[in-house]
């Protein structure tokens, strides 16, 4: 395998015509690395942070998730039985072990049945947070650790994400810029883009939702 | 503005030449009417787009040298067909990278040359022209026109101005109708089938005229509606533009 | 995948005379093409974002060595591993290689053009591993055993009854009567037939949109959901991937993927773009306990440097495809290898030799719609031409091609006798198509007269009435 890497790499260097790359231009791609800058942002995805929450809401629309906006973390645990019961979907979900969802005050809907942990595929609904929101297209992204199994985010039919307005950004790099700040380097294993709920154009180029992951996404947006 | 009355040197293109001449006179005539001076030069042939894209090299660049020489001098070409023009203008200097001599020719050449209509429009700025034709023409925009030289808006402004022509607009008209050069035929099959479905659209907009600015493209949309039996006529935008329309149109008989 | 690129013309015979490829390919001017241009005139930004992202992948080419070993030290030190492969032999065997390290018998696999390029899923069957594809299109044409036909919408040769009849054969399980006219049942019962296997994979197999040399990640972006089950369930998850695949950052990564959804199916993003960086943490409780890359050369730095280097920033959006009217006209499959359209005619010689795949660099009209609609700006008809060279330069172009052309070239570089021979081609043809104004049948365009009436020309040549009316005035 070495060797393969070996040859491969001097190829790359016969092709371009030079050496392995002298030591300043390597410091300056070291450099480029070590301080990411943005290239181009658009418009849309810049603006205060009242523009952004509304951009996000009605982009994730747009994609086919729905929403619901709620004054504080006590009116949750309403919100989502309220959008359990109008789709017919039983009181009961697997919630992410999430100390940030753990502050919501769930007992106060007693009716509700919650199970913490991952998915092992039976579940029907499941109730996560996200790490932040990407206004420019409605974007949820979701983080893996102990805290969020990324399984919840595909298993389950019904996928429920509890939004604080506080986490929603433009643009994906701010996004990108707030998880490098929390993680130090390394992402978590798996950092989920989610815009919509899962679909499929493969049978006559129609649009079919709900492929191989939920066939809803709901989020419950609290305008903190 | 242009210069008063500049010295345009106007190339035909062999499809033009071999096939269609009305097209050349009727652009001799919207030049001068626009106020050029125009000038044919005798030892043009073809801008040498067959060989070019067929791999030929060696042969394009020596098609290339006899074109810029017939061509230096002018203040400006121009040609009938956005084909024929965008070759010069987009990719004669390409083929002398290596002999500057040259290289300098075909980039004073390619900046000069011009497709006729948006000649007419952008340099000239002629805004309407003396002509009238009686029915509803459907204009196809040939791919290099307005691919390469971004030809869209400036037939449709000049075809505004002409008395009793309705314009149609042809769904899909920035599709290519199959006919591609060389490409017709190597792969007739293709081909045939891509000029099958642009006669349909064509058809399907009720139009009784087709214009384009191009002969090959033309000449393949005209074989494939008449083998269809359709009654849409097609001739050559320039034609329209300058009222010359006694020859019968493209692939008709004589009245 | 064996290749029927030699036969292409005969593909062509049979493929436009397919009544339910010529119903599905009818669909794609409405489907793909008019969303595109919603999503971008919704974007003002797109035609810069378009320049940034050639500059980002030219970078990139240009330093392909440093990133490369940059990101396999990213890639290690998150705990996964590279498996460098110059041969899609190197490759199959790596993949091999770790499927038998987990024991596996089943591997789950997302859509991947690469395992395509390596003909991935015939030698694992052979080895004894059941490859099982998830994308719906993909595991819809496994069940066919067919090709894909398209880069991105595998199936898009199909229609719903091909789709039925696959089912009712494959799912011999279900109630044979079943109603299965609605395309949403269609999808319920593949998402219940594959939600098992999901769980029941040891190894999943995905390729990648993108690698990242800064954090060791890699990028798939789907639709479906199925890459991320394919990843997250199985105890090892392989990404497939060719090389020049990288981009430096995320930042980088975020510019050309606002061009990817767009371009390819008119969506402002995809519904899932996922960023993997090696294999679980403690404490996860769930995600692969193995991270591998496999990452491919396959005659890949072979063009860098050479005329073709710019056919390696293309990121597999298949805009080309979808605006391409040879494709529209024929379909994938009569391309006869991986990679169809005009993407295919440059990037299949490549890979398989301008011997092999002659005919693709030269079956395009240059209509230029596939280089005015790539988000890379990939000059993609320059390089066919360039390949027309040096299929010319090898003699490898048709004997009556070349002698056509040379006849025709002779004359056109000697004006004087370019006139005479044009004087009397024009007076013959006008002479004998006057009386009808066209030919239904000429000697040597047989091809055109098929289908095409030949118009007569008017009779006497531009030049030679000029020069009269120059001498007379």
């Amino acid at each position: 395998m070495s060797d393969a890497r070996s040859q491969i790499l001097g190829s790359i260097r016969r092709a371009l015509r030079r050496d392995a790359l002298p030591a300043d231009k390597v410091a300056a791609l070291e450099a480029r690395l070590g301080d990411p800058k943005p290239n181009l942002i658009p418009a849309r995805a810049q603006g205060d942070a009242k523009t952004v929450v509304e951009l996000f809401a009605d982009m994730a629309q747009n994609a086919a998730a729905t929403l619901t906006r709620v004054k504080s973390a006590r009116d949750v645990p309403g919100a989502v039985a309220d959008y359990l019961a109008s789709q017919n979907l039983p009181a009961s979900f697997v919630m992410a072990p999430d100390p940030e969802l753990d502050t919501i005050p769930w007992s106060e809907r007693p009716t509700l049945s919650i199970r913490r942990g991952k998915s092992e595929g039976a579940d029907q609904v499941s109730v996560t947070g996200a790490f932040a929101a990407v206004a420019e297209t409605g974007t949820l992204m979701m983080t893996s650790g102990p805290d969020h199994p990324s399984t919840l985010n595909f298993l389950p039919e019904t996928h429920v994400v509890v939004l604080p307005a506080s986490k929603v950004v433009g643009p994906y790099e701010e996004a990108w810029t707030r998880l490098r700040a929390a993680h130090d380097g390394t992402p978590p294993r798996t950092v989920n883009f989610v815009t919509g709920p899962s679909r499929s154009g493969d049978i006559e180029q129609r649009l079919l939702m709900g492929a191989h992951g939920p066939r809803r996404l709901h989020v419950v947006l609290i305008d903190d | 503005m242009p210069a008063s009355s500049p010295r345009v040197g106007l190339f035909v293109t062999c499809l033009v030449d071999l096939m269609r001449p009305s097209v050349g006179f009727a652009a001799v005539k919207l030049l001068e009417n626009a106020g050029c001076r125009v000038e044919v030069p005798a030892t043009q042939t073809c801008c040498g787009q067959p060989a070019y894209n067929s791999g030929d090299r060696g042969d394009t660049r020596d098609i290339a040298r006899g074109m810029i020489e017939a061509f230096t001098g002018f203040d400006y070409v121009v040609v009938p067909s956005g084909s024929c023009a965008g070759m010069i203008h987009e990719h004669y200097p390409a083929l002398f990278a290596d002999e500057p001599e040259t290289l300098a020719k075909a980039r004073e050449l390619a900046a000069c040359t011009h497709e006729l209509v948006s000649f007419l429009v952008d340099v000239m700025k002629v805004e309407r022209v003396e002509a009238a034709y009686r029915g509803t023409v459907t204009y196809h925009d040939s791919c290099s026109g307005l691919r390469e030289l971004k030809i869209k808006k400036q037939p449709r402004q000049l075809l505004g101005s002409v008395s009793g022509l309705t314009l149609k607009e042809l769904p899909g008209a920035e599709i290519c109708c199959g006919f591609g050069g060389t490409f017709c035929v190597k792969y007739p099959d293709i081909s045939e089938r891509m000029a099958a479905e642009k006669a349909d659209d064509i058809g399907a907009t009720g139009a009784d005229t087709l214009l384009a600015g191009d002969m090959g493209c033309l000449m393949n949309m005209a074989g494939k509606l008449h083998r269809k039996g359709s009654p849409v006529r097609v001739r050559h935008v320039a034609e329209v533009l300058a009222g010359i329309t006694d020859a019968p149109p493209i692939g008709e008989p004589k009245a | 995948m064996q290749s029927t690129t030699r036969d292409f013309k005969d593909n062509v015979k049979k493929a436009i005379v397919e009544p339910g490829l010529q119903k599905a390919l009818g669909m794609m001017k409405t489907g793909f093409q008019v969303r595109r241009l919603a999503a971008i005139e919704k974007l003002p930004e797109f035609e810069q974002l378009r320049d940034q992202a050639r500059d980002i992948k030219n970078h990139v080419l240009e330093n392909l060595d440093f990133y490369l070993e940059r990101f396999e030290r990213k890639v290690t030190e998150a705990g996964g591993k590279v498996h460098w492969c110059r041969t899609a032999d190197e490759a199959r065997e790596a993949i091999l290689g770790i499927c038998r390290g987990v024991g596996a018998r089943t591997v789950t696999k997302g859509k991947s053009m690469i395992a395509e390029e390596i003909a991935l899923n015939d030698f694992l069957e052979e080895k004894g591993i059941e490859p099982i594809e998830t994308d719906l299109g993909e595991y819809i044409i496994q069940l066919r055993r067919e090709p894909p036909s398209h880069i991105i919408a595998p199936a898009i040769h199909l229609n719903k009854t091909d789709v039925i009849d696959a089912f009712q054969k494959a799912h011999t399980h279900l109630d044979p009567d079943r109603p299965m006219e609605e395309p949403t049942t269609l999808l319920e019962e593949a998402r219940g037939v594959l939600r098992p296997k999901f769980l029941a994979a040891d190894v999943g197999i995905t390729g990648a949109n993108f690698m990242i040399a800064e954090t060791g990640s890699t990028i798939i972006v789907t639709n479906e959901g199925n890459g991320d089950l394919t990843q997250i369930l199985p105890k090892a998850h392989v990404v497939l991937a060719s090389l020049e695949k990288l981009v430096p950052t995320f930042e980088d990564a975020a510019t050309i993927l606002r061009l990817l959804a767009r371009s390819a199916t008119g969506q402002e993003f995809s519904v899932y773009t996922t960023v993997s960086t090696g294999p679980r943490r403690p404490g996860d409780l769930d995600g692969p306990e193995e991270f591998h890359v496999v990452l491919l050369d396959n005659g890949r730095t072979n063009i860098l440097g050479t005329e073709f280097q710019e056919m390696l920033r293309c990121i597999r959006c298949s805009a080309c495809l979808n605006h391409c009217p040879v494709y529209a006209t024929v379909g994938g499959h009569a391309y006869g290898w991986v990679y169809p359209g005009p993407m295919g005619a440059v990037l299949t010689p490549t890979l398989i030799g301008i011997e092999e795949a002659g005919h693709l660099p030269n079956a395009s009209t240059f209509c230029g719609r596939c280089e005015s609609v790539c988000p890379m700006r990939i000059p993609l008809p320059k390089m066919m031409r360039h390949w027309r060279e040096r299929e010319f330069e090898r003699h490898l172009s048709p004997a009556s091609v070349r002698a056509g052309l040379a006849f025709w070239a002779w004359f056109a570089k000697r004006p004087r006798l370019y006139r005479l021979a044009t004087g009397m081609a024009a007076r013959l043809l006008g002479l004998f198509g006057r009386a009808n104004g066209r030919y239904g049948w000429l000697p040597l365009a047989s091809g055109w007269t098929k289908g095409r009436d030949f118009p007569a020309p008017e009779g006497k040549t531009f030049m030679n009435q000029w020069a009269k009316r120059e001498k007379a005035s």
